[in-house]
């Protein structure tokens, strides 16, 4: 058997070749960099990738390792999607309006992850201020799926995930409103987890929804994902609503060994709500996240049935809630004090409207008009304060159903990835797809995806759990259980297909 | 309840946007969006609180100190106008 080529191998065989001084961080950085060269311009998963950049900070990882000042990541090359401000580093957000836009700062989870030395290649495409479901709406070009190119790769962190699938990249950074992060780790194949909303500081993030904004992780595996959650969660106060609470070392609690090794899921109860397999639902689908089900009860947890009657409600709360408070945030887009600025207009009022709309493209425009009428007067009853008590009644739902299991598992998305284009005629359609992953940042609960079968055409089906608030560990724990037992999370798009997408 | 055009170029005009060249088109988009949302009016949520964030958490103090440092030309450096110290816009006063 030939060993699998290092391009591929967990970031924990990266962290022992790095130490044992079989590989130095800038040539680890120099082979993924490589491969961005070689199979980026089939994806597109990338919109600024800075080579010198990233091998200067490889050569201070490997002058550290040097110095057995040695971190989980210090040498791991990682990627930031395009929402994270990079000091001295142009920050798009995938938006003509930031086009220009060379951060003065670093986002609380960039400096973070710079002090634990990780190596940032580059800054992933995503969709338009992280609006949308398939990273097709990017001021750079869709994002296409390793997979099959011409299928998109999910969104809105559709090149982070893309990346990482493709091996362009071990690790990835992206942010989570109503799916972001879990949604295109389930079209990709890979593992992603958004984390309980307060945990990541969204200092440096460019913020869409506020209130359900979260950055999160994407790996080959849960375990990769521990490594990079566990280096990105942490208190900031320059983030009102960061959680001051100590941070865990979520790659050592999914270490720890299960008393019975046979049925290592003993005593885990996963709740399965009907809400979430409705009669019509895709059947590849259904039997895929079925067989993953009568996996874990393999491995021994019990498997229930329990109730979210208004998670049905979920998309259109999130979608209001989302667009009122995306109004408020991108009122700060203006072209006075960064960001593009139209090249003519007649007075102070023409310069903000044509900045904006020449900067913003159509799905942007369109959630500020819809969240501006929303807030309006004699609207605002009726649509936002309807949809924050609607966003209670299912955070009360979640909150009964986890006195009756510990996790939840369903579906991560009703579909697999759709071909580019096929819902550029009707957004509402793409919105309906987030179904299973809305409810989760309504509540403000940990949520990840994980590989779990693919379809006919090849893609990859996607599972999710859902966890209480703050069980980030149990949600990794359970997947790595799984991961140890299955082989879908080392399913990799061939090759060929990544050379087939760059002819 | 559809949008009429003129909503749609009062919303724009509220969020500062130059007005579409399809008002048609953005207007029938808002109006598929808006049929999705009519949804929400079917529960009868009289007594229930609003929820307006995940962690209900009180508003944080700090000390009253100094912790930033002035970075006024490292941000000016971005902008499209600025001059000595200042933000340029059109004329705003005759």
């Amino acid at each position: 058997m030939t060993p699998a080529p290092i391009f591929d191998a967990p970031v924990s065989a990266l962290r022992r070749a790095l130490d044992g001084k079989e590989i130095s961080s800038v040539e680890l950085a120099s082979l993924f960099l490589d491969r961005i060269g070689t199979f980026d311009p089939g994806l597109n998963a990338f919109i600024t990738v800075d080579r010198e950049r990233a091998l200067a900070e490889a050569r201070a990882a490997d002058a550290r390792i040097a110095r057995n000042e040695t971190r989980p990541l210090t040498g791991i090359p990682l990627a930031y999607k395009d929402v994270f401000c990079t000091e001295g580093m142009l920050t798009t957000c995938a938006s003509r309006m930031l086009s220009n836009f060379v951060s003065p700062y670093d986002a609380h989870v960039v400096s973070l992850l710079k002090q634990a030395g990780a190596v940032n290649l580059g800054k992933t495409n995503m969709d338009e201020c992280a609006m949308g479901s398939s990273s097709e709406t990017s001021y750079y070009g869709p994002v296409n799926n390793p997979w099959e190119p011409g299928h998109v790769a999910g969104g809105s962190s559709g090149g982070s995930a893309a990346a990482v699938a493709a091996r362009l990249v071990p690790i990835a950074t992206g942010s989570d409103t109503g799916g972001s992060v879990r949604q295109p780790a389930a079209f990709c194949g890979i593992t992603g987890i958004k984390p309980t909303y307060g945990l990541v500081s969204r200092y440096g993030m460019i913020a869409y929804a506020s209130s359900l904004d979260q950055g999160g992780a994407f790996g080959a595996s849960a375990q990769d994902c521990a490594l990079l959650l566990s280096a990105m969660t942490g208190f900031d106060p320059r983030d009102s609503t960061s959680l001051d609470r100590p941070v865990e070392d979520y790659a050592a609690a999914i270490e720890a060994p299960a008393p019975d090794a046979a049925r290592p899921l003993a005593g885990l109860t996963i709740g399965v709500p009907g809400e979430f397999f409705p009669e019509g639902m895709g059947g590849e689908i259904r039997a895929a996240v079925e067989d993953a089900l009568a996996q874990y009860r393999a491995l021994g947890a019990s498997v229930r049935k329990v109730d979210l009657p208004n998670a049905r409600l979920a998309i259109p709360v999130c979608y209001v809630i989302a667009m009122a408070e995306a109004s408020s945030n991108l009122s700060r887009f203006d072209g006075v004090r960064y960001g593009h600025r139209a090249a003519e207009y007649a007075d102070l009022a023409d310069m903000y409207c044509k900045s904006r709309s020449e900067g913003f493209g159509a799905e942007v425009q369109r959630r500020i008009l819809a969240g501006t009428f929303v807030l309006s007067h004699g609207y605002y009853d009726a649509y936002y304060l309807q949809a924050q008590k609607l966003r209670r009644l299912i955070a009360e739902d979640f909150r009964r159903a986890f006195a009756e299991c510990d996790l939840i598992a369903g579906p991560t998305s009703p579909v697999t990835a759709w071909a580019l284009g096929a819902m550029n005629d009707d957004p509402v359609q793409m919105y309906l797809a987030d179904i299973y992953t809305t409810p989760v940042n309504l509540a403000g609960l940990p949520g990840l995806s994980h590989p779990c079968g693919f379809d006919a055409a090849g893609l990859p089906i996607g599972l999710q759990l859902i966890g209480n608030y703050f069980s980030e560990a149990r949600l990794l724990t359970a997947t790595h259980r799984f991961q140890q037992a299955t082989g879908w999370h080392l399913r990799r798009p061939t090759p060929a297909t990544a050379e087939r997408a760059h002819p | 309840m559809p949008l009429s055009n003129e909503q749609v170029l009062r919303l724009a005009r509220l969020a500062r946007l130059s007005m579409p060249d399809d008002v048609n088109i953005t207007r029938m988009r808002l109006d598929s969006i808006f049929a999705l949302v009519t949804q929400m009016q079917i529960v009868d949520t009289t007594d229930i609180e609003p929820m307006s964030h995940p962690q209900e958490l009180a508003a944080r103090l700090r000390e009253d100190i100094v912790t930033e440092t002035p970075c006024r030309a490292t941000f000016q450096a971005l902008a499209p106008q600025a001059e000595a110290g200042l933000y340029l816009v059109p004329k705003v006063i005759e």
